[in-house]
């Protein structure tokens, strides 16, 4: 289904090749793997069949991808990952054998099947028992936080959209500028003399300019569009984290209920001097061990620290794209302020004739 | 002048008055240029200072706008700081006003924009400058027609109000008066011109529209019309022979009611035809000298129409030709070479219109990046919870910033850029004026052709019965008779020809001159719209590039630190 073939260096000048599929992959392995860390932002599969083999298209996503394993590379806990180093090391054959396990409807380890199926099971308790909504954190700053990624995300995909009609308007204005230079030529035609002449070097500069734009409008698409888009993809990104810290709580909620049962049940035993303490012991030090809380404390932890260095990153990022942006513009107006003026006298001189 | 150029372009920031090429003539704006020493633009400013007076030096980008604006209204916050150094130029716009700047509306196009035809005649004929016929329509009224029908207050019409200024000694001492016309007058001066001046290229009125009286009532509607009677009065104004005509005076100048004769509305043709149809199917019509000045229409001068139109076909159908075509060929290949310059100023007025769209396109969506980027900028500052956050706010505020300034500029570029390439409409308006010019040719010279031919027709016919009275001694009284009645037809008929003849031949000269005219105006009048517009372009793209600049210092860092 994918198309997309890459190839890239990794350690000590190995290439291999991947496809799209194969980062998606990797993806989801680390995403699973990490909760709490913001694993970097995929581009979009495409759906329309007839833009996916367009060089633009493939341009792009090449970038994005690019940037999105250097951003692996580069996080000091990810980059430990065995993943990414099967990712970038192993053979074609590896790569498909590895791939072909995840298809299926849930991708998802059995383990992560009972937690599905646990969830469900607590979803239903609450309703029967009359509790209202599954619990939510209650912590003000976090809450901020999560009111910032989603007001954040609404804001930027604005910009984005923008921009992106932008980078369109830049390619009207030279079309429109191509097809008003052949006009004015045929007028330069019809006329002759020194203003048939006027005309066609009038025409003749309207072209040059219909091609500096397209060349700008590009540029605006890989240098300023992107980095929006991406920086959008990149809050998603974070949503989902935001959405692992939340079944996180939940579990951990769930756990210290499990918890207190537990221990209620064992006085209880521990009262009547029952057989059955031993056991319930067993099963109250089991509780206690499980791995929830400290899931979900890690989860915590990872997700302010990153919060940080997300912020740190996307100013640089932005600042990046900001610079190319105003680079293009003022390039793209001083090369058409250059071209109309080199005509003026030209202009002059017909006059005067 | 001042009057006449007097459009309330809204105040607000940075709304620069639009390209006022007629006021340099008048007040010399270089003045308020300031110093300019920005090193950049040196070649540019050397490129300028070459261009002729009646060009509007558009200078350097940092105190361009106040060379543009109307010394009289210079907004204030157009006024760029004198120093030379852009980045102390810090807020080209007070911040509040970022939305309302971008979505106010530009004011230029709708409140009477300048027509390019005063620029054309100054810049054009120096020599006559000393002599101006300036007009203005404004203050229309809805006023009721005093009739005597049943239904009250039915006919109501607006009256415009036609106020001249002139020097020119035809129009008297007076220099300085004012007329109300209605829209029926404008037609009646327009066809009495059509009849007076065949052969010139007379500027189309505008257009009858065909709207129901509440649509004609409607302030927007008015307006238009304001708008497009201004633009024909000045150009009649403009034309060197119609400018002195007595039509056009007598419609300037007399008040009351207009004193050309209407025209004729088709019911008293009709009945004038009927009248006039029993004798010309009785007797052998004759065409009138003083007919012939006009071209055949309908209801009264049904047969000769008849008579032309065989002539006319005779004459495709490859009959014997008459002498009248000599240089008909070299007429040919000019109308031709008109034909073919029409379609290509066509083309190139259309894409102009899509030229002109792009542009308009792109500043709105440079203004709506803008918007969004200040929505993040504030938001970011609001929820900023680290230092970097208020860093990023602050480059997106740059961004913002130049963006919807850009955004302003891209409008201003195009309402500019508007004015220039509207001249390619204005010659194809004139196109239509060359057209019926030649029509008048043609409708004259088929009137010759039938005249020859008739004349021919009632000679060979004189000449039968003179050979056959000549045969018969003793003259029969009734063939003699004929005889001198169709002599004396053929007499008349001879006048008529020889009126006809001179009628062409005048008209035949007038398309010459005013070929030549168009040739000459044409070129002029491109070449001042290509000036104009390279110039416009050139400016605004050297301010926008600054915009950009600032920006491109200000981040600077981050692509030195990323490497």
């Amino acid at each position: 289904i994918w198309q997309t073939n890459f190839p890239e260096y990794q350690g000590p000048e190995k290439i291999v090749i991947r496809r799209y599929s194969d980062f998606v992959w990797l993806r989801d392995r680390l995403f699973e793997k990490n909760k709490g860390i913001f694993i970097p932002p995929l581009p979009e599969k495409s759906a329309v069949e007839k833009f996916r083999f367009s060089a633009e298209f493939i341009e792009m996503r090449r970038q994005a991808l690019d940037i999105f394993v250097n951003r692996i590379a580069s996080h000091h806990e990810l980059q430990q990952s065995e993943d990414l180093r099967l990712f970038l090391q192993a053979e074609e054959e590896t790569m498909e054998r590895l791939r072909s396990h995840e298809t299926g409807i849930f991708k998802k380890k059995p383990s992560d099947l009972m937690q599905i199926f646990k969830d469900v099971q607590s979803k239903v308790s609450d309703a029967v028992l009359g509790k209202e909504k599954p619990v939510e954190e209650t912590d003000p700053e976090y809450e901020k936080m999560k009111h910032y990624i989603f007001e954040l995300e609404n804001h930027l995909a604005e910009a984005q959209k923008h921009a992106y009609r932008l980078v369109k308007r830049h390619r009207e204005l030279g079309q429109s500028l191509s097809d008003f230079g052949k006009a004015v030529k045929l007028l330069g035609a019809s006329e002759g003399d020194a203003l048939g002449k006027a005309f066609s070097e009038l025409g003749i500069k309207s072209e040059i300019l219909s091609a500096k734009l397209q060349k700008e409008a590009h540029q605006l698409l890989m240098n300023f569009e992107e980095p929006l888009k991406d920086y959008v993809r990149a809050v998603q990104s974070i949503k989902a984290t935001i959405a692992e810290r939340a079944n996180a709580f939940r579990r951990q909620c769930e756990l210290a209920e499990t918890m207190k049962l537990k221990e209620i049940n064992l006085d209880k035993l521990m009262l009547i001097r029952s057989d059955k303490v031993a056991e319930a012991e067993q099963e109250y030090k089991e509780a206690k061990s499980e791995q929830a809380t400290k899931t979900f404390e890690t989860i915590v932890k990872l997700m302010n620290e990153e919060m940080g260095r997300f912020q740190e990153q996307k100013t640089l990022d932005m600042g990046i794209a900001f610079h190319e942006f105003a680079k293009g513009q003022a390039r793209l107006a001083n090369g058409i302020a250059d071209a109309w003026r080199s005509l003026l006298p030209k202009l002059e001189a017909c006059s005067s004739s | 002048m001042m009057g006449s150029h007097n459009h309330s372009v809204e105040d607000h920031p940075l709304s620069a008055p639009p390209h006022q090429m007629e006021n340099l003539l008048l007040h010399d704006d270089h003045g308020v240029g300031g110093d300019e020493t920005k090193s950049f633009s040196t070649n540019y400013r050397s490129a300028m200072s070459t261009l002729s007076e009646s060009h509007h030096p558009l200078s350097p980008p940092i105190v361009a706008a106040p060379a543009e604006s109307d010394p009289l209204r210079s907004p204030p916050h157009l006024h760029f700081p004198d120093s030379p150094n852009p980045n102390t130029s810090s807020s080209y716009i007070d911040p509040p006003s970022y939305a309302e700047a971008v979505f106010a509306p530009y004011d230029g196009e709708t409140n009477g924009v300048d027509p390019p035809s005063p620029p054309l005649s100054l810049s054009r004929s120096p020599s006559s400058s000393a002599e101006y016929l300036n007009i203005t329509v404004s203050n229309p009224v809805k006023e009721q027609e005093t009739s005597n029908s049943i239904v009250p207050g039915s006919n109501s019409y607006v009256t415009y109000l036609i106020t001249t200024r002139t020097n020119i000694p035809e129009f008297g001492a007076n220099s300085d008066f004012g007329v109300r016309r209605r829209f029926r007058d404008v037609v009646t001066l327009s066809d009495r011109l059509a009849e007076a001046y065949r052969g010139f290229f007379i500027p189309p009125r505008p257009d009858k529209s065909v709207v129901e009286s509440q649509v004609m009532q409607k302030q927007e509607f008015v307006e238009q019309r304001r708008v497009a009677l201004e633009k024909y009065l000045r150009r009649l104004a403009a034309h060197p022979v119609i400018r002195k005509s007595d039509e056009l005076r007598v419609f300037l100048q007399v008040e009351g009611r207009l004193p050309l004769p209407a025209t004729t509305d088709v019911a008293s043709r009709v009945l004038d035809g009927a009248a006039k149809l029993p004798r010309q199917l009785m007797g052998e019509s004759v065409l009138a000298p003083h007919e012939v000045v006009q071209p055949a229409r309908g209801g009264r001068d049904l047969l000769r129409l008849f008579k032309e139109l065989r002539q006319s076909v005779a004459n495709d159908w490859g009959g014997s030709r008459p002498s009248v075509v000599e240089e008909d060929k070299e007429f040919l290949e000019k109308k031709e070479r008109i034909h073919e310059l029409e379609q290509q100023i066509n083309g190139a007025s259309q894409q102009a219109e899509s030229l002109v769209k792009a542009q308009q396109d792109m500043g709105e969506t440079m203004g709506e990046l803008g918007l969004a980027f200040i929505k993040l900028t504030k938001f970011e500052n609001e929820e900023a919870v680290s230092n970097t956050q208020r860093i990023r706010a602050a480059d997106m505020k740059g961004v913002a910033t130049a963006a919807v300034k850009a955004s302003r500029l891209f409008r201003e570029l195009n309402a500019q850029t508007v004015k220039h390439l509207d001249t390619l409409h204005e010659y194809l308006g004139l196109m239509l004026a060359v057209h019926s010019a030649f029509s008048d040719r043609s409708s004259a010279l088929l009137t010759v052709q039938t005249l020859l031919s008739e004349l021919s027709s009632l000679q060979s016919r004189a000449e039968k019965l003179e050979a056959a009275s000549s045969k018969i001694f003793g003259a029969d009284k009734t063939r003699v008779r004929k005889l001198e009645e169709l002599q004396e037809t053929i007499r008349v008929t001879e006048d008529a020809k020889n009126v006809a003849i001179r009628e062409y031949e005048r008209i035949k000269e007038n398309n010459r001159s005013e070929l030549e005219r168009l040739d000459k105006e044409r070129q002029a009048d491109f070449l001042n719209m290509l000036k104009g517009f390279v110039v416009n372009q050139v400016g605004y793209a050297e301010k926008i590039a600054n915009v950009w600049t600032k920006v491109v210092e200000d981040t600077r860092g981050y692509v030195d630190e990323s490497t």
